[in-house]
């Protein structure tokens, strides 16, 4: 599904450069949930970035798919991103003056599918998500949680093969958290790849494998027991 | 170019728009004024244009004015400062010998005290040729203008113009037919003429034939001054030059004496209030494309700072899948948008603004502005003008947009 290998990453800071990533070497079959953790600084979202073709890496092979990526035009990125990737932010990243099912719609939108399809489509993962009677309101018209579940339905819109979430319930509070992370599971029992960036031990646990990152490199990487979100709630 | 038929497109660009009304519409003031300057203008222009053409409309543009005065150059024996007086085999033989001319018309004029019953008043007469409604178009309101006949039998007839009936005549009395005394002497009132709008040469209040005035006033063969009118395709300066040369060669004036004839050219003064005109349309257009411009600059502006404010909405649209290209077109097409549509308002209301000068200082025949109006295609040529500049100054932010990675522009709070 995805395979990372010798992945370096620097950026520069004035005259000299930060090495932000040193050989990353990652893995990731279709259907895992995997949770990359570390704490800040350890390069963690910029490894998301990569992976989420929103940055490039300096040396390294990235295969998503079957594809390799490199030397990405930004339409070609764009098209990519459109067709393989689904993101979940930590702000959720709504667009304010767009409802949520015009929200939700918006990567088929991209994607050039008519009218009528994208409305049928964005309704559907509108329901999947609970939110169906919301579909007119306004983003600051919902609340924390329902604000990821639009975003996270939008991030299933355009059926991608893998999900990337850039410390989901970062935002959210505890129960709300819970909420979010059951539904994440439910996707995950249904087949998505998942792969998602966090620093709080609770949610990693409740992913299947935990990759911690330190200095910009994976100090550890274990298959753990997953801690059902379901019981929290 | 289909996209542009979508739905999708356009609801696009009206969120983004009607996400912040209050901007947008302060944004679309500076165009919606500019073109609004430019048709309230130039139709004002051509209002002015117009009414001068009507000033004027009565009189052959192309024609000089000569009349004779003393010389300032001794000349075959004769002293500086003598007296010329034309004759009108001087106007027969410049009709005959400059080329180019269409018309002479000889005519004199003087002063007669009017009376009719017991009114009485002192008007400028002038004796002339039926050919002057050639050269210089007398409105009739009533009967006719004097002709052949007249001139042949020396009748003792006489065109009024319409402020000497108003003087004389009771309202609406009958005026043709009547008898009026000029200086003791009956003459039949024949034709009525509105009094003309611009008045060249002395004033001409009442016309009576040329031949009754040589009579009554003992003239013989001398004349006052004479109207030259040139065939449109001469120069009326050299006909001018000519003309004058003629008549100092037949009078016995120093050839290089320019005081003895005095002239005035109103082909060269039509020529001054033409090009005047022209200056003002070009004026016209440079302010109001200049103003254009600051409007279209001042929507270029805005967009930036609204691409700025969007930045993060950009990165998340881009994260989505909206490509570089779709996104800068979004931008684009926002600018034209804008443009156009204040673009149109500025069309509508200055359209509205001419009617409204239409109504108000167009009507009647002393309007200032007559039928002040601009043609479609010169709406069309603006419309043009305001999409290729829209779509100019679109671009500026539509690559500001694209220019900042999806990565940066996702960090940005």
């Amino acid at each position: 599904m995805l395979k990372i290998s010798k992945l370096h990453k620097s950026y520069p800071i004035g005259d000299s450069s930060l090495h932000v990533l040193k050989g990353i070497d990652l893995s990731v079959e279709s259907g895992e949930m995997v949770a990359i953790m570390g704490s800040s600084g350890s390069g963690k979202s910029t490894l998301l970035n990569i992976i989420g073709m929103l940055d490039e890496a300096d040396e390294g092979e990235y295969i998503l798919d079957n594809v390799p990526i490199k030397n990405l035009t930004e339409k070609k990125a764009a098209i990519y991103r459109n067709k393989f990737l689904g993101f979940i932010f930590q702000s959720f990243n709504l667009i304010n003056y767009k409802n949520a099912l015009d929200n939700v719609a918006l990567p088929l939108y991209y994607q050039g599918l008519k009218r009528k399809e994208r409305i049928e489509k964005g309704l559907f993962h509108l329901e999947k998500v609970g939110l169906k009677d919301w579909a007119e309101h306004l983003p600051n018209e919902l609340s924390g949680g329902q604000k990821q579940r639009v975003a996270i339905a939008r991030a299933l819109a355009a059926n991608p093969k893998l999900l990337l979430a850039d410390e989901p319930t970062g935002a959210l509070d505890t129960k709300t958290s819970h909420e979010i992370m059951d539904f994440i599971q439910t996707l995950n029992d249904e087949g998505k790849t998942i792969l998602m960036v966090t620093h709080e031990e609770d949610i990693a646990s409740m992913c299947k494998r935990i990759v911690r990152l330190k200095d910009g490199v994976i100090m550890e990487d274990a298959f753990v027991e997953q801690v059902r979100a379901s019981q929290y709630v | 170019m289909r996209f542009l038929l979508e739905r999708d497109t356009w609801q696009e660009v009206f969120d983004s728009l009607g996400k912040n009304k209050l901007r947008t519409g302060l944004t679309m003031v500076g165009v919606w004024w500019g073109i609004l300057l430019l048709i309230a203008l130039l139709g004002s222009a051509r209002g002015i244009e117009n009414s001068f053409n009507r000033l004027f409309g009565s009189f052959a543009t192309n024609s000089v004015f000569v009349w004779a005065q003393s010389t300032s150059k001794p000349f075959k024996g004769f002293q500086e400062g003598r007296q010329v007086q034309l004759k009108i085999s001087d106007a027969k033989k410049i009709e005959e010998n400059v080329e180019g001319i269409e018309f002479v018309v000889p005519r004199n004029q003087s002063q007669a005290l009017v009376v009719r019953n017991f009114l009485s008043g002192t008007f400028g007469v002038n004796g002339d040729y039926p050919l002057l409604d050639q050269v210089q178009k007398k409105k009739m309101i009533r009967g006719r203008f004097i002709n052949q006949t007249d001139i042949d039998d020396n009748r003792k007839v006489v065109v009024i113009s319409e402020e000497i009936y108003k003087q004389l005549f009771e309202k609406d009395a009958e005026m043709i037919g009547e008898y009026i005394q000029l200086n003791g002497m009956n003459f039949k009132v024949v034709g009525m003429f509105e009094t003309g709008n611009a008045n060249m040469g002395p004033s001409s209040d009442m016309h009576i034939p040329f031949t009754t005035f040589q009579q009554i006033y003992n003239m013989g063969e001398n004349i006052g001054w004479m109207m030259i009118t040139g065939k449109p395709e001469y120069n009326i300066s050299q006909i001018e030059t000519d003309a004058k040369l003629i008549l100092r060669n037949l009078n016995k004036v120093h050839p290089k004496d320019n005081r003895a004839f005095g002239s005035f050219n109103l082909g060269k003064e039509f020529a001054k209030i033409t090009g005047f005109l022209s200056g003002m349309q070009f004026l016209t257009w440079f302010v109001g494309i200049a103003t254009l411009f600051a409007g279209v600059f001042a929507i270029g502006n805005i967009l930036l700072i609204t691409v700025k404010e969007r930045t993060k909405e950009i990165g998340v649209r881009r994260a989505l899948g909206a490509t570089p290209f779709e996104i800068k077109r979004q931008v684009i097409l926002e600018a034209i948008f804008i443009t156009l549509i204040a673009g149109l308002l500025g069309i509508i209301t200055g359209g509205s603004l001419l009617i409204l000068v239409d109504k108000l200082a167009g009507q009647g025949p002393d309007a200032v502005l007559v039928n002040a109006s601009v043609p479609i295609s010169v709406v069309l040529v603006s419309l043009v003008i305001l999409v290729v500049l829209g779509t100019l100054i679109g671009l500026i932010p539509a690559f500001k947009a694209t220019s900042v990675k999806p990565i940066d522009a996702l960090r940005e709070e």
